[in-house]
């Protein structure tokens, strides 16, 4: 006989077996899931889900998806929550502290509780990346929020109002773009190609009957 | 203790073998072994996975039984009534799909000056781009060159690419990649701005670029941002369920439904890029796969329907590292740079039976045989067999903390479930992760139906019968640029007619004819895992 755990789903008792992600419990007590789930393996950031175990004082964040159920779990999706997405043209920012004053000022009234860290479905850094926001350290705030999801729990826990996982989409791109060294072995062959000094090449094999090609690939030597 | 008694034993098999396995260098199979190897054991080669398409451009061509079941379909527009003299949306080009293609797409053509939409079924970028995890190919080293990168995609779709799609992959590659870096993406470069790379199974030259193992995540959540900074209109929750064609039979737009409300709605445009992504959802030959939820065939039902041709749809890729166990994450992707990074495949008694870098068609059908006719494969719960990627080894050859910080969301995947691959090997089975085949396009990325473009997995013939790893995300983003540029110059010089619905009728009728006619609504939108009583 399987093993079997009671859940709260929104409140209501449903008896799944024990091993079931949050996601596949909700399938199996009927719910064909639209809203609240994308990916089904923790990049998307579509299943955000608060629960609490009965008698634990502690509310808990997770990813529905990659959470596995636990007997007498209450559990709530939050499937949208209103971040604040600012626009912005990437050609004309500039990676200065300037730009997070005017965009996402809100990061400034961060009053330190440390809610948006608890929360993380990730387990980030979240309050340490938006320190690193406020004095305009892009890259250290870039580096610690890579593994972001952009579920928004951290925002649904913030006194402050703070859209963290927007604040910290503006640094990495600010960081891809403006901060990190050129790659110049990329800019040369970008022109190379350019300039038509690869199209020979590519032509010839392209003239190539499918024998000479099986050759090629059969032979061809490859890099350790 | 969550492993079982069983993969106890075999883990310390191999454990004792590490050693001796890391130094060892299997043998690559030769051009006749793999073609024996697949022969037997690929599950592109189960007859019994297939079936024959009754009606259409590609009658007669055979095609998985699942996939025939939603061509031969009930259109969902018959049972609906759709006034197309009431247009809700009225664009310049309407690109159906919200992942990598679709926004490249998007992004570009509107940066041609049309005036574009997206429309998705679930949110923009809850796509298969958001979970490719280990990179990206593109041959912009000095080793390297656009012929080199060639040669490797002719060889693993086994020759039958169409050379116009690959030229224009492997020569757009480099020009991809500088686009993305100068959106903001975050590539992996040492500190004077060499990119990081690696090799993939089946490559040449280490071309594989990547953003730790996020690199599809990385690439998506940029082009989101982009499509949102260009306040680009894009309906969420809003899946097309068959394409308008005009009186001329050019595309023009979409016959929409709101996937919450049932809401219909009328989207007229000069041109349609249909961006729809894969079909792992279909599970074909009942394969657990990797694909996000949507991943159903969509834009392949509806591009047939509306005369556009398939190509090689009876190929698709089963990725040899699916998670075997733990049960929860069954079917999910451990990405192909786990294997670039040096950790080998081995079997329940501790052995490497195979280059862990071979195509992944053959990786996947020597797993299949290691734990069929071969009996070396470890038991799961679920009654599956597995074999072992022996992760361990990657800290080893590198140095301890390389794993943690190349691979940070296989590390997470796994310890949330209180596995942690840096101390234990993972046991892994085939997933279904990619459809080689789809609609086919010609060097202008439309296909033979007017102003009707596809982009990204729902296209056939760019990776011929199998597709390398890191071609995917490349070819999402050359191939959705090309079609968003191609639409944004098309809709320009494009009158839109009647708008119609007759091909619908049309094809209905000769399923009637060819007595296919069946019940099933398509296309299949989403999959059902509600418990069956």
């Amino acid at each position: 006989m399987e093993k079997m755990v009671n859940v709260f789903l929104y409140g209501k008792k449903y008896e799944v077996p024990a091993g079931l992600t949050i996601m596949e419990a909700m399938e199996y007590a009927g719910y064909k899931l639209v809203r609240g789930v994308g990916c089904r393996n923790g990049f998307c950031g579509a299943c955000a889900t608060v629960y609490r175990i009965k008698g634990d004082r502690e509310l808990k964040a997770c990813l529905a998806c990659s959470t596995t159920v636990e007997d007498n779990m209450y559990v709530a999706t939050l499937p949208f929550f209103p971040l604040i997405k600012e626009g912005y043209d990437i050609e004309k920012v500039r990676p200065d502290e300037q730009i997070m004053m005017q965009l996402y000022p809100e990061i400034y009234a961060c009053v330190g509780c440390n809610a948006c860290t608890k929360s993380c479905s990730q387990g980030l850094s979240v309050m340490q990346y938006i320190a690193h926001a406020q004095r305009g350290e892009y890259e250290k705030c870039a580096e610690l929020s890579f593994d972001c999801v952009m579920c928004g729990i951290c925002s649904s826990r913030c006194p402050a109002g703070i859209s963290h996982p927007q604040v910290a989409m503006l640094a990495r791109r600010l960081n891809g773009k403006y901060l990190s060294p050129e790659s110049l072995h990329l800019t040369e062959r970008c022109k190379e190609i350019e300039d038509g000094l690869c199209t020979e090449a590519i032509e010839a094999l392209m003239q190539k009957p499918i024998a000479e090609l099986k050759e090629l690939y059969n032979n061809r030597d490859i890099e350790k | 203790m969550i492993f079982t008694e069983e993969m106890l034993q075999s883990m310390k098999k191999v454990e004792a073998a590490r050693e001796a396995n890391i130094t060892y260098e299997p043998a690559r199979m030769t051009a006749e072994e793999k073609e024996a190897l697949l022969a037997e054991y690929h599950p592109d080669y189960k007859d019994a996975g297939f079936a024959t398409i009754k009606t259409g451009p590609n009658k007669g061509e055979k095609a998985p039984v699942e996939l025939v079941e939603v061509l031969e379909g009930h259109s969902r527009v018959l049972d609906l009534c759709v006034d197309l003299n009431k247009i809700d949306y009225d664009v310049d080009v309407l690109v159906i799909g919200g992942g990598g293609a679709g926004s490249s797409a998007a992004i570009e053509a509107h940066e041609a000056g049309a005036n574009v939409m997206i429309a998705t079924k679930l949110r923009i970028g809850d796509a298969n781009t958001m979970m490719a995890e280990g990179g990206i190919q593109a041959a912009d080293k000095p080793n390297d060159s656009p012929a080199q990168h060639y040669i490797d995609v002719m060889g693993g779709g086994h020759y039958v690419n169409r050379p116009e799609l690959v030229r224009k992959l492997v020569m757009d590659g480099p020009s991809a990649i500088k686009w993305l870096n100068e959106l903001g993406v975050e590539f992996d470069k040492d500190e004077n701005g060499t990119m990081i790379t690696t090799h993939g199974g089946g490559t040449s030259r280490k071309r594989m670029h990547a953003a730790a193992d996020y690199s599809g995540a990385e690439i998506m959540r940029t082009l989101r941002d982009e499509v949102l900074n260009r306040k680009i209109p894009v309906l969420d929750f809003t899946a097309a369920i068959e394409l308008i064609l005009d009186d001329e039979g050019k595309a023009a737009g979409a016959v929409l439904q709101n996937m919450e409300t049932g809401e219909v709605l009328v989207a007229r445009a000069k041109c349609v890029v249909l961006a729809t992504g894969g079909a792992g959802r279909m599970h074909y030959q009942g394969f657990p796969t990797s694909n996000h939820h949507g991943a159903t065939a969509d834009g392949l039902v509806l591009g047939y329907r509306a005369g556009a041709k398939l190509l090689y749809q009876d190929t698709l890729q089963y990725h040899p590292t699916g998670v075997a166990f733990p049960q929860q994450i069954f079917g999910a992707l451990v990405t192909e740079k786990v294997r670039s990074m040096g950790a080998k495949l081995v079997n329940s008694e501790g052995e490497v039976y195979v280059h862990p870098l071979e195509t992944r068609d053959v990786n996947a059908a020597a797993v299949i045989r290691e734990c069929s006719t071969r009996g070396k494969g470890v038991s799961t719960p679920t009654g599956g067999k597995a074999v072992w990627l022996d992760t361990p080894m990657i800290d080893m050859i590198h140095g301890k903390g390389t794993l943690e910080k190349r691979l940070p969301a296989m590390l997470r995947m796994y310890l949330k479930f209180g596995i942690d691959m840096r101390e234990t090997p993972i046991l892994i089975y085939p997933t279904l992760h990619y459809q080689n085949g789809g609609l086919e396009i010609g060097a202008n990325g439309m296909t033979c139906v007017e102003n009707l473009y596809v982009a990204g997995e729902a296209v056939g013939g760019i990776h011929g019968r199998n597709r390398l790893m890191g071609n995917s995300l490349l070819d999402i983003i050359v191939f959705g640029r090309h079609a968003g540029q191609q639409a944004g110059a098309k809709c320009k010089e494009t009158t839109v007619g009647k708008l119609s619905l007759d091909h619908v009728t049309k094809y209905d009728n000769e399923l009637k004819k060819a007595n296919a006619e069946s019940n099933v609504p398509s296309p299949k939108l989403f999959p059902d895992y509600t418990r069956k009583l």
